[in-house]
Formats: C-alpha cells, sequence, structure tokens
C-alpha cells in the first residue's frame, strides 16, 4: 500500500483538535459505523454470543464451551470440514497449477492470445448459482456426460459424480476450477509479464530448456504473485456456499456439506442460533490461522526491510 | 470478443517462436484448443438445451444441436416458471435484481469514493486504523456478521426489505471499493491538492471540482466490480429477503431445484442463461476494463 506524505496543511491554531478537518470525520462516518459496528461489533458478538445456549434468539444463558463440544462431536461438522479440507486442498493445488501453465501458454507469443484469455476468463463473469446448476446439467446421470459416452457404446461407462457419495467433492471441484481458473490465470499473466525480458535472453545464452526456465528461474521470481493467488483462493475456498447449494444441495445425503453451509442451516433453518454461532467462530478461527502467517510474510518483512 | 490484450502492461514476451508449424507449437495450440473447449463446453451445453423441446432432450444427446429450434423453453422460463406458489417466471426476480443493483451500486461507489478521498487526502488521526479494521473485516468469513446484521436490519425495520439488502451490500462493498479509491486518489499529484488548498477550496469543492473528473476511470472499474458482484450475489439475497423480494440469483436456484414437478431441463437451463446474461454481457462489452476491475480487486484485497 502506497503510504503518502502527510498532505493536510498545518492548522493555525485551532482551539479545538475535534474540530480540525471536520468535513473528512463526517464523510468517514459510514467506514467509521461499517469497521466497528459491522466488522468488529458483529464478530465479538458472535463470538460471545457462541457460548451460549441460544436456540431461537439470542440469549445470554452461558453454557461455556457446550456449544463446541457439541459441534466437534457432530458428524455433519466432520463430514463438512473433511468436504472442505478435500476440496481446498485440491482446489488450491490444482488452480495454481493449472492457472500457471495457462498463463504460460499465453505468455508464448501466441496467435489469438486474448480470444484465448476470454474463454477462460468469461466462467468468472458468472455466479457460483449459475455455475452450479450448469455443471449439474452436464453431470446428469441420464442425460449428460455419462449417457453421452454410453451413447457411444461403451455401456458400462460409470461417471456420476454427483449422486456417488464418494466423489460428490470431486464434481463441485470440476464446476469450481471451472469458474476460478480464469483470475489466477490472469493474475499469474500479469505477473509474467512483469518478468524482465533479459531474464529469458540470460537463461537462453545459458543453454537453459523453456520448461526448467519456468520451474527453476522464473517461478521463484513470481513468489509475490503465488502468495496473493493463494490468499485469493483460501478465502474463496472457506466462503464456498453457493456452489454446493446449487450444485448439489448439500446432498446425496449429507456428503458434500460444508462449514458455511452448516453455519447457515443451523442459524436459519434449524433455529439452534448457538450451534450456528460457535461453527462460525471456528471458521473465524481457521481464517485467522491463515491470515496471520500471511501479515507477518507480506508486512513483517517489509517494515524491517 | 473483448480485447483485453492492453489491460497487461505490455506485449507477449518470453522467445519467439520459430516455425509456424513446429512440434512445440502444435502441442502448444493443441493443449490451448482442448482447454477452450472444457471452458466453453457448458455454456454451448446451455444454449443448446435450452433451445430443445423436452421430448427430443428425453430422447438423448446433450451435445448434439436441436433439430427443431425452439424459443418457448425462454418465454416460460421468463414469464411462466414457478416457484412455490408464485407463477410469473423470473421477471419477477429480474425486476427484484435490477432495483436492489441501482441504488446498492450507487450509494456502495458514493460511499467508497469519498471515504477513500479523505483516506489519502484528508488524513485524520485514527483514519488509517479505521482503514486497516476495513481491509481486516473484508477477510472475515461473513457467517460470522451475518446475525448481528439481522439484528441490526430488524432493529431498523428493514428486514427483508430491498433497501436492506441494499445497506449489506453497500456495508459488504466497501473495505474493496474503498481501497480501490483511495490506492487511485493517492496516485493523484499531491501538488495539485495543495494548490487548490491555497486557492481556498474545501473538503468538497475539491472533490466535485479535480478530484472527480481525475477519477473517472477507477469509477468506471468500480461500477463493473459491482455491478458483477451484486448481480451474482446469492447468500445476502436469500437470508435478508423475503421470497416476494427475493434477487435472480436466489429465484433461479428455487425454480431449478425445486423438488416438485417435472423437470422441465430446457426451461431450467434458459433460465440460467437468463441469470448470468448481465454479467456476461458486462464482460464482453467492457473487456480490457473487467480485467482491471478483477485485478485492482484481487491482487489489493
Amino acid at each position: 500500500m502506497t503510504v503518502i506524505s502527510d498532505p493536510h496543511i498545518q492548522p493555525t491554531k485551532r482551539p479545538r483538535r475535534l474540530f480540525k478537518n471536520l468535513m473528512a470525520k463526517l464523510a468517514s462516518i459510514p467506514m467509521i459505523l461499517t469497521a466497528l459496528v459491522v466488522f468488529v461489533g458483529g464478530t465479538a458478538w458472535t463470538v460471545v454470543y457462541s457460548f451460549t445456549g441460544s436456540r431461537m434468539l439470542p440469549k445470554t444463558n452461558w453454557v461455556g464451551l457446550d456449544q463446541y463440544e457439541r459441534l466437534w462431536n457432530s458428524d455433519r461438522w466432520i463430514i463438512s470440514i473433511t468436504n472442505l479440507g478435500i476440496y481446498g486442498s485440491c482446489s488450491l493445488v490444482l488452480t495454481l497449477v493449472i492457472g500457471f501453465s495457462l498463463a504460460a501458454c499465453l505468455d508464448r507469443k501466441i496467435r489469438f492470445e486474448s480470444a484465448f484469455r476470454s474463454i477462460f476468463l468469461y466462467p468468472f463473469a458468472l455466479s457460483f448459482v449459475v455455475t452450479g446448476l450448469a455443471w449439474q446439467w452436464i453431470l446428469n446421470p441420464d442425460f449428460g456426460v455419462q449417457s453421452v459416452v454410453r451413447g457411444w457404446g461403451w455401456e458400462s461407462f460409470v461417471f456420476n459424480p454427483l449422486n456417488d457419495a464418494n466423489t460428490v467433492i470431486y464434481g463441485l471441484l470440476i464446476a469450481g476450477l471451472w469458474q476460478g481458473t480464469g483470475l489466477i490465470m490472469c493474475i499469474m499473466l500479469a505477473g509474467l509479464r512483469g518478468i524482465d525480458e533479459d531474464i529469458w535472453k540470460a537463461t537462453r545464452v545459458d543453454g537453459i530448456g523453456t520448461i526448467k526456465t519456468y520451474i527453476v528461474v522464473i517461478i521463484p521470481m513470481m513468489r509475490p504473485v503465488f502468495i496473493t493467488s493463494l490468499v485469493l483462493i483460501a478465502s474463496g475456498i472457506i466462503k464456498l456456499y453457493d456452489l454446493v447449494v446449487a450444485q448439489t444441495g448439500g446432498g446425496p445425503g449429507l456428503a458434500s456439506e460444508v462449514p458455511a453451509k452448516y453455519v447457515i442451516e443451523y442459524m436459519f433453518r434449524a433455529q439452534n442460533l448457538g450451534q450456528g454461532f460457535a461453527a462460525s467462530t471456528m471458521m473465524l478461527c481457521s481464517v485467522v490461522v491463515i491470515l496471520i502467517p500471511w501479515a507477518y510474510l507480506e508486512f513483517g518483512g517489509r517494515k524491517r526491510g | 470478443m473483448a480485447n483485453i490484450t492492453t489491460g497487461l502492461s505490455d506485449g507477449p514476451r518470453g522467445p519467439k517462436p520459430k516455425k509456424a508449424f513446429s512440434r512445440a507449437n502444435i502441442i502448444l495450440y493443441g493443449t490451448l484448443i482442448m482447454v477452450s473447449m472444457y471452458y466453453l463446453l457448458p455454456l454451448y451445453v446451455m444454449i443448446m438445451t435450452s433451445l430443445k423441446g423436452m421430448p427430443e432432450i428425453r430422447m438423448g444427446n446433450v451435445f448434439g444441436p436441436p433439430m427443431e429450434i425452439t424459443f418457448e423453453p425462454w418465454v416460460k422460463a421468463w414469464s411462466e416458471a414457478c416457484t412455490g406458489i408464485n407463477c410469473d417466471g423470473l421477471s419477477r426476480g429480474f425486476g427484484n435484481s435490477v432495483r436492489i443493483l441501482i441504488p446498492s451500486v450507487l450509494l456502495s461507489i458514493t460511499i467508497a469514493s469519498v471515504n477513500g478521498y479523505a483516506l489519502s487526502n484528508w488524513k485524520f488521526k485514527g483514519s488509517e486504523v479505521f482503514f486497516t479494521i476495513l481491509i481486516i473485516g473484508a477477510f472475515i468469513p461473513y457467517q460470522t456478521m451475518l446475525y448481528p446484521i439481522v439484528i441490526l436490519l430488524r432493529e431498523l425495520g428493514l428486514m427483508g426489505s430491498i433497501s436492506g439488502l441494499v445497506m449489506v451490500h453497500t456495508i459488504f462493498g466497501m473495505p474493496i471499493l474503498t481501497l480501490l479509491f483511495r490506492n487511485y486518489f493517492a496516485s493523484i499529484p499531491q501538488e495539485l491538492f495543495k494548490a487548490a488548498r491555497v486557492d481556498g477550496a474545501g473538503f468538497w469543492q475539491i472533490y466535485f471540482q479535480i478530484m472527480l473528473p481525475m477519477a473517472l476511470p477507477i469509477f468506471v472499474v468500480a461500477i463493473i466490480l459491482q455491478v458483477t458482484g451484486i448481480w451474482n450475489d446469492f447468500l445476502f439475497g436469500v437470508i435478508y429477503t423475503k421470497p416476494a423480494t427475493y434477487p435472480m440469483t436466489v429465484q433461479l436456484n428455487n425454480i431449478v431445484n425445486s423438488v416438485q414437478g417435472i423437470k422441465e431441463y430446457n426451461v431450467n437451463m434458459a433460465a440460467t442463461l437468463l441469470t448470468g446474461l448481465v454479467p456476461l454481457i458486462i464482460y464482453f462489452a467492457s473487456g480490457k476494463l473487467f480485467v482491471r476491475g478483477i485485478a485492482a480487486g484481487a491482487v489489493k484485497g
């Protein structure tokens, strides 16, 4: 973030500090209210009430860590976080690999580059609901890919991820990757374009192959871009909700439940607020665990240097 | 097709390909075309399905083009498809989405641009602290703030109304938009601001007469970012509105995933396409600005 020099003209002996710069303060009221009331206040409220036994309405009957105990004993929650773990790790690795590979392909001075880029990026403009419904239809066992391949004569072909509890998460992954890889490709491409042409000349003089150059030279140079992508993908994964609701509805059974859906089900459908608060506090914790090392790497190092 | 080449600094780099039909080139273009097919497949299938009649869909091949083109599914999706007891199609959701979209975009961008301006040119004690909280807030999962906002809206009497949802979108759009505008205004030379101050211009005068006209490109980026973001929202729509005010995405999900009745896949796909149409049009019309918008939203956020 750019830090600019303190701009405002030194005040000439104003009696009250509060009224200095009054207009700017008034104009910032919406921002201050959002930051303090919604972000800080709202989060703190949820964390505090996660220690209560609230059901239909929030109440202050303290129950200590009961909600968390119930949460971690609940099969549904365990399924949810396992799913998020599988989806998250696959999505993280595959998005980075596919995003970078596509960007590298597009960076090879090819023809129709902008057409290819438009094609890879357009799914990102679509909502997760549209994405989920489109893939739900393509993966439909009776009409979609499975039936088409069977129609070609391969009668025993099975590709029915959305109705199979063991593979449903990969069905979500296909749709998620389709929607999200374009963005990462774009960021990676911007990163590749930022690399000095001289690097390429130097590696050619040294006789290093193209693929080896990418792996040994270019990727380490693009560390900041990879970190940004990583944070971006990770924060998207934790929010995963719309896609599941649209594509599978959490089914078959509970096989594709995710934490964000767990929270909303308990808060707004099962009338068990305390449980929802506890689950959302756990989500907050996971973000904090991801965010602190990143903030340390990103900003802690810069201050010292 | 949108021309988004110029959005990312200079031209393409890397060593020049030697021959037009070298083996490496064939592999490269082959890969790109294969991958493109995977990306285009859903759009193609949706369009084809939405133009077929139900008997043809039952017969088979989702990938085949329609033998007989019919626009009936589109008409039905727009004006007749049912959610629960209401059978007036997606048009109602579309109307709601528009009524949510326009005030949300205007309000959030107005507030964020003034905030960004104040943060970059009129810093006051604590302004950076609030800004940092705002940016950290962008990373907090929405789930932790959902219920407090329900209470807030209930107290204000806005729960379930479109104004309530507008407020929610304004709040959650604020971090990224404020960042966008703050960085943009910080890049405008300070001399300009100082000269205006010397001439006696105040907060609003400088904003409207100097900053606003210079910031038009970033306003376009912000509008693109917000329009696609708010149009595609599902979570806030489903929680803070009631069936009569559901935005299009929520209504679409209810139409397609309803358990009652026979599944009309062609109507479903037409409805899905209709919902995706607005962001798609913006994407293809705005081209490089869309990339700038998401890059600004992504890299900095």
